[in-house]
């Protein structure tokens, strides 16, 4: 493993402890006297230090360090888990991100913000109503009989299985044995694997959770059965539950000691396996036509055998790109939290929805334009608690973030319960920047659709939340960009809500598959509106004008003939099909429409990708290969070459 | 892993055999003899259909599917204004891996014929010539002599680059290149 690598795990690494400690912290703000989220942070906070100071990361380590000192207290029990302890570790924790991704801080912010956690720990720690959190402490001896291995890498990873054995026998008298059943034969052996297991017989008057302290940094990989069995003692109140119920525990706990079963896999990893996917779905639609075309039937059956097998495939090859979207909510309510704080506005998230899965691609790039949005709706859609009082509502103001599947798309919803979008505002906001000539007639979704125009902004006053008079529009490109549409609507008195709609996946599209001379395109069929036919007549009197009547609209077109310089003549009879981009609509004029295709995307190299023409290539099902044209792209270009069409088209 | 081994090969002429010399691909480009490290080369394939692109450079104007992959196909004869003949039965293309802006990928290469894989002797080959040549210097890695004729080692690299355009860095009358 390179310096760099090892570098490059640390900060994946540390991002998700991150992200765990943030999440736990939070949830512990609403329930304080919860020890498993405070073991759980406390665990985190020490595998961060750990790691840190493996990978060189010492100001880091050094000062996790003092969080971790200050949380142990919590963990056991000399100081509540009080909300004012929260923001301080959650403040800390910013700098500790900070350190994470070696961003040059002021050492003197970390040590305002260390004192800052002393104090809080100290002022609580003296308010005397300690939250117990550890478990009462048993006198009674208690016989443990323990059995665990230790995942094959711990070894590796930095853990030594020879002082935990030590920290048992310090428990308590005990008898060790070892496990030697999995020892591979020598020929297989690994020596930086740990193969051994150990089965421990230990008496103490300790707890179980003091046992389980000694494995807390290894519990997520390691497999441990625990069963215990009082002393005959009949003066002290056995310790643990009965024998039974505590087998009954064990295998549970079995379960629980390992959260996700999960394996981490980069993602190249599985673009690659994604691509091979790709390949046999090509190569089995070609055996399908040959199969098609024959009388064997042992061959045909085969062909339909393997045509399921395929699809299959590809379902669970595309499941195994999903990912639920709490991953994306989760990291919101930290926003939220601080969104409260800097507009002094009393602010719920509500979530819904959470298990909805999209491709992990389309997660990641989802999270900036949603926090936008969240931005938007605390800063410009909420009302602060006086205004929302008088105006009858409760104080508390609400956002709801919420996720669901329809078809083949995710509709993903930000709603907030402020006083919605002021039409009249928009509307003067739009002439003042001339976006719109004063008085004209707009329907309500076109005056919404505004808000997302480059350069619009309402917010009267600048704040350092939003209105800078970047961001919906961004929003909006990002949203196109993922192939996704946006619609902002604010039913009268009931707030306003923006409902992103995204495609499931990226990587495989419904395409409309056509013909211009003799070679083919894939158009996607989201931004196909409808497809028409060219008369004769009409092309003849299109001639100079590229410009077309569709039910009373002028409608630009493009002969895709002209553009590609195709060599071909044109066919007699050629088709229209209009595509949308926003609210812009151009027509693509083309020889033949072939129908429908599942388009597996692939990328278009170096050479041709600077084109922009194309957003990518796809194989057809007789091996030959078909671009696939950047709806986006077109309009855009077609836009610039000719804006007023457009204007008047929209 | 073969992108490993290539990264170091790109830009120097590093790939040595064993006895000195360097492995290399020969193949017919418009009536020139060209070569290429054999090191580089994944395979060759007999001419398949090609897709245009529209709009593309005319050096490279195509993709091709190879084996499930979209590549595009380059071609060398129009970095060395060579005669670009259509196709014949001896005609192929070169899938090589090489790094393109950064990114290593895989790339036709057109050949009007594709000889053989053999040493060229490091004692054998020299600069290109500053002047004497009508190519562009800098296209040029190395000119080798054998049996009287010269074989071309291109620099891939600075052909890429230049997305093949044989008029940059040289000095024509005004007015020949659009």
């Amino acid at each position: 493993m390179s310096a760099d690598e090892g570098i490059e795990i640390f900060r994946v690494e540390s991002q998700e402890l991150l992200e765990q400690i943030e999440q736990g912290l939070l949830d512990l703000a609403h329930n304080p006297g919860d020890k498993e989220l405070v073991a759980m942070v406390f665990r985190a906070l020490h595998t961060l230090k750990g790691s840190g100071a493996m990978f060189g990361f010492d100001a880091l380590a050094a000062f996790t360090h003092h969080c971790e000192t200050a949380f142990d207290r919590v963990r056991k029990g000399d100081v509540p888990a009080t909300k004012e302890l929260v923001t301080a570790v959650l403040n800390a924790m910013d700098h500790m991100r900070a350190l994470a991704e070696r961003r040059i801080v002021a050492a003197a912010e970390g040590e305002q913000l260390l004192a800052a956690l002393e104090r809080v720990v100290g002022s609580a720690a003296g308010g005397g109503t300690a939250v117990p959190v550890s478990a009462g402490n048993g006198t009674a001896l208690t016989d443990w009989h323990l059995r665990f291995t230790l995942a094959s890498d711990v070894l590796v990873n930095g853990t030594r299985p020879l002082p935990m054995l030590d920290e048992l026998r310090a428990l308590g008298p005990c008898r060790i044995t070892v496990i030697t059943d999995n020892i591979p034969p020598l020929d297989g052996l690994v020596p930086t694997e740990c193969h051994l297991g150990w089965d421990v017989m230990l008496t103490t008057d300790q707890p179980r959770s003091a046992i389980e302290d000694v494995f807390m940094f290894v519990m997520d990989d390691m497999t441990l059965e625990m069963t215990s069995q009082a002393q005959p003692d009949p003066a002290a109140p056995p310790e643990g539950p009965s024998p039974a119920a505590e087998l009954a525990m064990a295998s549970g706990d079995a379960k629980t000691l390992r959260p996700d079963a999960s394996v981490r896999v980069p993602a190249t990893r599985l673009d690659e396996l994604m691509d091979r996917v790709g390949e046999l779905v090509i190569a089995q639609s070609r055996l399908k036509q040959i199969a098609g075309a024959s009388i064997d039937m042992n061959l045909r059956s085969v062909a339909e055998e393997i045509e399921h097998l395929a699809s299959e495939l590809r379902d669970s090859m595309m499941s195994v790109r999903m990912v639920p979207v709490v991953q994306l909510f989760g990291r919101f309510r930290r926003l939220i939290h601080d969104l409260a704080r800097d507009t002094g506005k009393e602010i719920e998230l509500v979530t819904e929805g959470e298990s909805t899965e999209l491709d992990k691609t389309v997660i990641e790039r989802l999270a900036d334009p949603l926090v936008h949005l969240i931005r938007n709706a605390a800063d410009h859609g909420l009302e602060t608690a006086q205004e929302r009082r008088a105006a009858g509502k409760p104080a508390l103001g609400r956002i709801t973030l919420s996720a669901r599947q329809a078809g083949a798309e995710v509709v993903i919803t930000v709603r907030d319960d402020g006083r919605g979008v002021n039409r009249e505002r928009v509307r003067a906001k739009a002439e003042e920047n001339g976006l719109i000539v004063p008085g004209t007639v707009l329907s309500d979704q076109e005056l919404m659709q505004l808000v997302f125009q480059p350069g619009f902004s309402t917010a009267a006053t600048v704040t350092n939340l939003s209105g800078r008079g970047v961001g919906m529009d961004v929003v909006k490109r990002t949203i196109e960009g993922l192939r996704g549409t946006l619609e902002l609507s604010s039913p009268p008195g009931e707030g306003s809500v923006v409902a992103l709609r995204i495609p499931l996946t990226l990587a495989i599209i419904d395409g409309l598959l056509v013909r211009v001379g003799a070679a083919r395109y894939v158009i996607p069929l989201s931004a196909v509106e409808e497809c028409l036919e060219l008369s004769a007549e009409q092309d003849h009197r299109s001639a100079g004008r590229s410009l077309l009547t569709i039910r009373g609209q002028l409608v630009p077109f493009i002969r895709l003939h002209d553009m590609f310089k195709t060599a071909m003549k044109p066919d007699l009879y050629q088709k229209i099909v209009v595509i949308s981009s926003g609210a812009d609509r151009v027509g693509l004029v083309v020889d033949q429409i072939l129908g429908d295709h599942q388009t597996v995307i692939k990328p278009l190299s170096p050479f041709h990708a600077e084109l922009g023409t194309f957003s990518g290539a796809t194989i057809l099902g007789d091996g030959s290969v078909a671009l696939i044209l950047d709806v986006g792209a077109l309009v855009a270009a077609e836009a610039q070459h000719n804006p007023a069409q457009l204007r008047a088209a929209s | 892993m073969m992108s490993v081994q290539n990264a170091s090969l790109n830009n120097t002429a590093a790939a040595t055999a064993a006895d000195g010399g360097l492995e290399v691909l020969t193949f017919d480009l418009g009536g020139e003899t060209f070569a290429l490290e054999a090191v580089l080369v994944r395979e060759v394939l007999d001419r398949s259909p090609e897709t245009y692109v529209p709009g593309a450079p005319e050096f490279a104007d195509a993709v091709i599917n190879f084996r499930g992959r979209i590549i595009p196909l380059a071609d060398l004869r129009l970095a060395f204004g060579l005669k670009t003949s259509s196709s014949s039965a001896d005609s192929r293309v070169i899938v090589i891996e090489f790094e393109i802006d950064g990114e290593a990928a895989l790339l036709g290469l057109r050949a009007d014929k594709v000889y053989e894989v053999t040493t060229i002797a490091d004692a054998a080959t020299e600069a290109a010539p500053r002047l004497g040549t009508r190519w562009r210097p800098d296209f040029i890695r190395r000119l080798a002599k054998r049996n009287d004729d010269i074989i071309v080692l291109p620099d891939l690299a600075a052909i890429f680059a230049a997305r093949g355009r044989a008029d940059g860095g040289v000095i024509r009358l005004p007015g020949h290149f659009a």
